[in-house]
């Protein structure tokens, strides 16, 4: 097992500048997840908002680590590394507010979206199926002859618990594919703490259960979170077979913003893992002297103006309409069973 | 020289993989060991990497088909038995069959349900599901009850983008033979008048067919005529063609042997009444299964399910409505 705890900052220059790229990913991101909040506030967004606040880090260092042609299946909290990653802001903001330009079409909204075709899947809420689609896709690519690929997908530690993670993760080791598993440990699922939810000293020592790799990170540790990330990464890609990264963080949010998350111990929030790591990032860019004080607040307001115009957009943009809707659930509209007394009442 | 339908089945898969280079097969003990029930013999020989062995985990193997179909790869899916695709039914139902709809990519996988009953099959390897998947938008559901609808409907099913619940019936595997595979006549979609009559119609699929081909054979004897549809397809449903024999014969009995909530045969009549009620002479009718879970002993099994016997009694009394 590998336990990353990288206090002391390369001056790689390439390194500098990933590390900044993944830090701007998270303001972005943080930018993009503070509007959301407040136009559900007011109103405005049907449905929930779920962010990824105290987990833009380690999301952020999952999507910089990828490469185009790799495969990557967010999960809720993932925004910072689904930009990361190359996914366009608006994605999302068209998705919340259910813009017909937007990947999803008003037909899925809030978290769910994604770009399967660039590789970004779509996920669907049941927690763990998207780690057999990366494993399916990653197969699909051997069998095509394609090589130096990877694949990533994000848990947490609640859905650890489900039935389709381990037959998937079982999967992964079976077929030794160059998959990546990030499971961002949060401490709640929903407002369930880590002693209802599962029974091991920590989920890190599953790895060696499904054939995999292990890997620990203090998950509030962007520079931690890139250098564990990273190697994961490069393992799984240079036929080390699949990788599992277990990361310690706290939820900085409720598990969507209809919950006031009282449940969360006052204890937790005050320890290391509470941090938040879009602030221990911004210390370690300032001490570094990578960047300064009037330069990160400069890309606050940048990415916060950004938000707000792409969101004037998007509130522009048309709203999907019933009357004009192709309300027909499969590609092969010859075979679309009708239901003809529902048509003539509506015709 | 003759072809049963499980050679049928097995056929088509070998076509489909000589024929498309994105086709492959993944389930357990398809490999080396050629199925559970061999329809997969030989193959993963004569496709070296194209016949995946899974582990016993049928929501990662459906999950995994949904990535590789998004690869461009078209897989096809054994379950060993239908009754096991319930653990899978996750990714099934809202993974495959809501992805054409959520994101505009469809999710082209075949999977394969050797479903029914058969003697001794008991209550976890002989269900018959097409209803359960049927009533999930996004799917299409094909129930062959021929030879040459389990190698037709089979290949055309690999060429759908759609996902496909391909509800092969394990009772007809060994018992249902033809002298060879005949030219393709019906695509997908059309049912088929298996029989032509006039003083009923009988709407069926998949093994029951046949039981009530010969309680139509034996009424003949009589002088009375059955009509009868074989579905072919249970999602999409063939309205058009069902409705059309109801106008010719103005009674109706559904025969299905999955169980008689809801379901396939429950469909048909609703689709009649709504659709045609002044066409029918008498009320509709409907055979299935006990509601229990299927029984192992074959005294309490022959009676669960619906056979030539309780359908020419279904007949009758559908005549004298």
């Amino acid at each position: 097992m590998l336990d990353g705890k990288t206090k002391n900052a390369s001056t790689n220059s390439e390194q500098v500048e990933k590390t900044i790229k993944a830090f701007k990913s998270m303001l972005l991101a943080r930018a993009f997840e503070d509007k959301m909040i407040a136009l559900y506030r007011a109103g405005k967004i049907s449905g929930g908002v779920f962010v990824g606040r105290g987990q833009e880090a380690l999301s952020a260092s999952c999507g910089i680590s990828l490469k185009r042609g790799d495969i990557f299946a967010p999960l809720i909290r993932d925004a910072a590394g689904k930009i990361a990653f190359g996914e366009p802001v608006i994605d999302g903001i068209r998705t919340y507010l259910g813009s017909r330009l937007g990947p999803m079409r008003g037909r899925d909204g809030n978290v769910h979206f994604g770009r399967p075709k660039e590789g970004i899947l779509a996920m669907i809420s049941h927690l763990g199926a998207m780690i057999s689609a990366v494993n399916g896709c990653l197969m699909a690519k051997r069998m095509k002859g394609e090589t130096g690929f990877v694949g990533l997908a994000s848990i947490g530690d609640g859905g650890t618990s489900t039935g389709s993670f381990h037959e998937a993760m079982n999967q992964a080791g079976v077929e030794r594919l160059p998959m990546v598993v990030v499971i961002a440990n949060n401490q709640y699922a929903y407002s369930t703490p880590n002693s209802r939810q599962f029974a091991c000293k920590d989920l890190v020592d599953r790895a060696i259960g499904y054939g995999m790799q292990g890997h620990t990170v203090d998950g509030t540790d962007l520079l931690a979170c890139l250098d564990v990330v990273g190697r994961a990464v490069d393992l799984a890609r240079s036929g080390g077979g699949p990788q599992l990264v277990v990361a310690k963080l706290l939820r900085l949010s409720g598990h969507g913003e209809h919950d006031d998350a009282l449940y969360v111990d006052p204890n937790l929030k005050k320890s290391p893992i509470g941090r938040d790591c879009n602030v221990v990032a911004e210390e370690i860019l300032i001490n570094n002297n990578w960047a300064n004080r009037n330069e990160i607040e400069e890309w606050k307001t940048e990415f916060a103006t950004q938000v707000e115009s792409l969101v004037k957009q998007v509130v522009q943009e048309p709203q999907p309409d019933s009357n004009t809707e192709d309300w027909c659930a499969i590609s092969s509209r010859n075979l679309m069973d009708t239901f003809l007394n529902n048509e003539h009442h509506l015709s | 020289m003759s072809i049963t339908y499980l050679e049928a089945i097995r056929a088509a898969q070998e076509r489909a993989l000589a024929e498309n280079p994105n086709v492959f097969i993944y389930g357990q003990d398809v490999g080396e060991f050629g199925g559970a029930f061999k329809a997969t013999k030989n193959l993963a020989k004569m496709f070296p990497g194209r016949v995946i062995d899974a582990p016993i985990s049928e929501d990662a193997i459906v999950g995994a088909a949904v990535g590789a179909a998004l690869q461009g790869m078209k897989p096809i899916i054994e379950m060993q038995f239908a009754d096991f695709s319930i653990t899978g039914f996750n990714q099934i139902v809202n993974h495959a069959a809501t992805l054409y709809w959520r994101t505009g990519i469809p999710c082209s996988v075949v999977i394969r349900l050797p479903s029914g009953g058969t003697l001794g099959g008991g209550p976890f390897h002989s269900q018959s599901l097409e209803a359960i998947y049927a009533h999930y938008p996004g799917l299409i559901v094909l129930t062959p009850a021929t030879v040459d609808d389990a190698y037709w409907m089979l290949l055309e099913a690999v060429e759908i983008e759609d996902p496909i619940i391909f509800c092969e019936h394990k009772y007809l595997y060994y018992h249902l033979k033809a002298e060879k595979i005949s030219e393709k006549d019906l695509p997908i979609g059309k049912a088929r008048i298996a029989r032509v009559g006039r003083d009923a119609t009988i709407v069926t699929y998949s093994a029951m067919l046949h039981e009530a081909l010969a309680v139509a054979n034996e009424l003949a004897t009589e002088g009375t005529e059955l009509e009868i549809v074989d579905l072919r397809s249970v999602k999409p449903i063939d309205t058009d063609t069902i409705m059309a024999s109801v106008a010719r014969t103005g009674r109706l009995l559904v025969v299905g042997e999955s169980w008689p909530w809801g379901g396939v045969s429950a469909e048909v009549i609703a689709r009649v009444c709504c659709e045609g009620l002044s066409l029918l002479d008498a009320p509709p009718q409907r055979l299935n299964s006990k509601d229990t879970p299927i029984p192992y002993h074959p005294n309490l099994w022959g009676s669960h399910r619906p056979t030539a016997h309780s359908i020419m009694a279904a007949v009758r009394n559908l005549l004298n409505l």
